[in-house]
C-alpha cells in the first residue's frame, strides 16, 4: 500500500481520511512496514466499509489485514442500531466464529519425545479433517436445533467435557439469542455429521511447545509455563457456517435495493439491524457461533480421548476459546457516551482488557486471552487484551500471521513433500492428507507473524504473553 | 493450473485459475454462456483435487434460479458446494442449461477417496470478488469467481 495516501496520526495508527462515500475515516493500526506490505485492496476495501449506514467512529484495520470479501480480513467496524446502522454477512464472512482454542497440558517437552510420532499418527487418525470427513456425532434436526442454541454448553451436557471449560469460553460457551429457526435447511443438513470436524485451508490442531514467555505474572494467572506442552485448535462453523453465509448474503444483495442501501460492492451486504432480514442473520449467525463452540468443544474431546490413552498423565485444561469472525451486541464509550454497538470483526481477534463486565474471575484481573494463530513452521501467540484497546479499535487485535502469497503461488514455489521433510528436520511432524494442501499452507506462503503480533503489541492492542512454537500439526 | 478440452471442431472450452491474494479465483471460457458454466465448475473441483482422478460415476441433478446471470453462477457454483458436502463427493462432468432465469444441470461424480483424490483444501464458498459473466469481444463467455478456502 502507497503510504503517502495515508495521514499518520502516531507510529501505529495511520488514517484513510474521509473521502467520497465515506460517513467516517479508517484507521489503520500497524507500523509502516507491515503498510507497505498490504495489498493496496485493503485501503479501498476500508474506505468502503466506512460508506455503511450507521458505522461508528471509524472502521479498522488490523495489523495483519489483507485483501478479503467486502470488509478487508483484519477489519472491524461497529454500527449503531438506532442511527440506522446494518448487520454485514460479508462483515463476519463465510466462516462464523472461526476462531482457535488453546489446552494446556502440565506436560513437559520430554513427556512428549518419546511418543512424538505415535501421537502425531494417533491424532491423524482421531482428529476428522480434510475434505470428505465426517464426525462421529449424528445429529437429528431435534439435537441439531439444541447444539444452535446451547453451543460449548450443548456439549457439555452430552458429556463432551466439563463446566470448567465453559468458564474459558468467549460467552461461556453459549452466545445468546441464537435462532434456529432462521437457518435453512440446507445449512442444517450439511452440519448432521460434521460436528467435530476439523476442515481444512488454514484449520489445524497443532501440539506446541511454550517457547517464551513475556509477560511472567499473566503468564502464571493463565497457567502458562515456559517449557511446557500446550494445544491449539484452528477452526469454525464448518458447513452450517458456509452455508448460512452463502444463503444470507445473497438475500441481503436481492434485498439490498428494497432496503434502500446503497452497495459499495456485492460482497458488503448488508441489512439494516432493526430490519427483519437484519434479525433473521443475527439469530442466525449467533447459531452458526455456537455451532463453532459445540464443534471445538467436541474437538477437544477427541483430543482429551487420545492423550487418556497415549499419555494418561496429562490434564488437558481449557486455557481459552476465542472467536474472531463474529458480529456481537457490545457496551463501548464513543465521544463520551456510552453506547451498545453491533462489532464486527472479520478476522480479528476481541480484546477485552482488564475489568470488562464480561471477565470473570482471574481474567478479570489480566484481560482475556487472545489467541493468535501462526503457521505450521513459525509460532502462535498468547497476548492479553488491554485496557487501552477500548479507546484504539473496540477492544480488538489481530487474528494471525495473513497470507503474503496467494495459494496459486505457494503451490509453484513449493512442493507438500519437500515442506515437509524440511519442518521434520527441524523436529515439527506434520500429518496432512494432502502434499498439495501442505504447500500452499507452506510457511513462506504468509506474513512475518512475529511482526504481526509486535506491532499489537506496540500498538496496545493486546499485550504480549507467550510464544508457542509447533510441534506436530494435523492440517486438513 | 489450466485445463483445455476440445469441444466441437474449432472453439476450445476452458477452464483456469485466477490469483487472489488470501483465496483462488476459477474461471471457466466457452463458445456458450452454459459450456462457460461447465468449465467454472470443472475449474471448482480443480481447487480441491485433479478433475482428471474423479471418475464420473454417479449422476445428480441441480437446478436453480436467480435473478441475473452473474447470481445464476454463484447459485450454481453454491449448489454444488452444497452436494459435495452433504453427498461427500466429488464432481468432474456438468452438462448445464440454462433459460433465463433458470439453470438445470446435471453433475456426474464420485464419492470422495482421500487415498485416491487427495483432496488439497476445502471450498468453503463462492464469493461475489472478482464476479462476472459476460460475452467477449470475440463471442466467447467467460464465467468467473473467487472462491473461499
Amino acid at each position: 500500500m502507497n503510504i503517502r495516501q495515508l495521514k499518520k496520526r502516531s507510529e501505529y495508527e495511520w488514517v484513510i481520511q474521509r473521502e467520497g462515500k465515506m460517513r467516517v475515516p479508517a484507521v489503520i493500526v500497524a507500523d509502516e512496514t507491515l503498510i507497505r506490505e498490504m495489498d493496496e485492496k485493503v485501503r479501498e476495501q476500508a474506505g468502503n466499509v466506512c460508506a455503511l449506514p450507521g458505522i461508528v467512529k471509524a472502521c479498522y484495520v488490523m495489523p495483519d489485514a489483507h485483501w478479503g470479501y467486502g470488509f478487508p480480513i483484519g477489519g472491524v467496524a461497529a454500527f449503531d442500531a438506532d442511527k440506522g446502522g446494518v448487520v454485514s454477512a460479508g462483515g463476519v464472512g463465510f466462516d462464523i466464529s472461526c476462531g482457535v482454542r488453546t489446552l494446556l497440558t502440565g506436560l513437559a517437552l520430554d513427556d512428549i519425545e518419546s511418543v512424538k510420532k505415535k501421537l502425531a499418527d494417533m491424532l491423524a487418525r482421531k482428529i476428522p479433517a480434510g475434505v470428505g470427513s465426517r464426525g462421529k456425532l449424528r445429529l437429528t434436526p431435534a439435537t441439531m436445533d439444541d447444539m444452535l442454541s446451547g453451543g460449548a454448553r450443548w456439549a457439555v451436557k452430552n458429556g463432551y467435557g466439563t463446566n470448567e471449560d465453559l468458564e474459558r469460553i468467549e460467552e461461556h460457551g453459549c452466545m445468546a439469542g441464537a435462532k434456529p429457526l432462521f437457518v435453512s435447511d440446507q445449512a442444517k443438513k450439511r452440519q448432521r455429521d460434521e460436528v467435530g470436524t476439523l476442515g481444512s485451508g488454514n484449520h489445524y490442531l497443532e501440539i506446541q511447545l511454550i517457547a517464551e514467555i513475556f509477560d511472567e505474572k499473566i503468564a502464571d494467572i493463565f497457567g502458562l509455563k515456559k517449557g511446557q506442552i500446550a494445544i491449539s485448535i484452528h477452526c469454525g462453523s464448518r458447513g452450517l457456517g458456509h452455508q448460512i453465509g452463502t444463503d444470507y448474503l445473497k438475500k441481503m444483495v436481492t434485498d439490498a435495493k428494497s432496503l434502500g442501501i446503497d452497495l459499495p460492492e456485492r460482497e458488503l451486504a448488508c441489512a439494516p439491524l432493526n430490519s427483519s432480514l437484519g434479525k433473521h442473520y443475527l439469530g442466525a449467525m449467533r447459531a452458526g457461533i455456537n455451532c463453532a463452540l459445540a464443534n471445538r468443544q467436541v474437538l477437544t474431546h477427541l483430543l482429551r480421548e487420545t492423550f487418556a490413552d497415549i499419555l494418561p498423565k496429562a490434564n488437558l485444561k481449557l486455557m481459552y476459546d476465542v472467536s474472531h469472525n463474529t458480529c456481537k451486541l457490545e457496551r463501548h464509550h464513543v465521544n463520551g457516551k456510552t453506547k451498545d454497538l453491533f462489532v464486527h470483526r472479520k478476522g480479528a481477534t476481541r480484546s477485552f482488557g482488564p475489568g470488562y463486565p464480561e471477565l470473570t474471575g482471574q481474567l478479570k484481573k489480566t484481560g482475556q486471552p487472545v489467541l493468535i494463530g501462526g503457521t505450521m513452521g513459525t509460532a502462535s501467540y498468547v497476548l492479553a487484551g488491554t485496557s487501552e484497546s477500548a479507546s484504539i479499535a473496540f477492544a480488538s487485535s489481530c487474528h494471525g500471521a495473513g497470507r503474503s502469497m496467494s495459494r496459486h503461488q505457494a503451490k509453484r514455489q513449493w512442493r507438500g513433500q519437500d515442506v515437509m521433510n524440511s519442518l521434520a528436520s527441524r523436529g515439527i511432524l506434520i500429518r496432512s492428507p494432502s502434499f498439495r494442501g501442505v504447500a500452499e499452507e507452506a510457511p513462506g506462503a504468509y506474513k512475518d507473524v512475529t511482526a504481526v503480533v509486535e506491532a499489537a503489541h506496540q500498538a496496545n492492542l493486546s499485550c504480549k504473553v507467550a510464544k508457542l512454537k509447533p510441534l506436530i500439526c494435523i492440517k486438513g | 493450473m489450466v485445463g483445455i478440452i476440445v469441444a466441437g471442431d474449432t472453439v476450445t472450452a476452458r477452464w483456469e485459475h485466477f490469483e487472489h491474494r488470501a483465496d483462488i479465483g476459477i474461471r471457466g471460457i466457452a463458445a456458450t454462456k452454459e459450456e462457460a458454466f461447465e468449465q467454472t465448475a470443472v475449474a471448482l473441483t480443480a481447487v480441491i483435487t485433479e478433475p482428471a482422478l474423479v471418475e464420473p460415476e454417479e449422476k445428480i441433478e441441480i437446478s436453480c434460479r436467480a435473478s441475473d446471470e452473474e447470481m445464476l453462477l454463484i447459485d450454481w457454483l453454491s449448489k454444488l458446494l452444497y452436494e459435495m458436502d452433504t453427498r461427500k463427493m466429488l464432481f468432474s462432468r456438468f452438462e448445464v442449461r440454462i433459460e433465463q432465469d433458470v439453470l438445470t444441470a446435471a453433475a456426474w461424480g464420485e464419492k470422495t477417496d482421500v487415498s485416491k483424490h487427495r483432496p488439497a483444501v476445502e471450498v468453503k464458498a463462492a464469493t461475489y470478488t472478482s464476479l462476472s459473466v459476460r460475452q467477449q469481444q470475440d463471442q466467447t463467455w467467460l464465467a468467473q469467481c473467487v472462491v473461499d478456502v
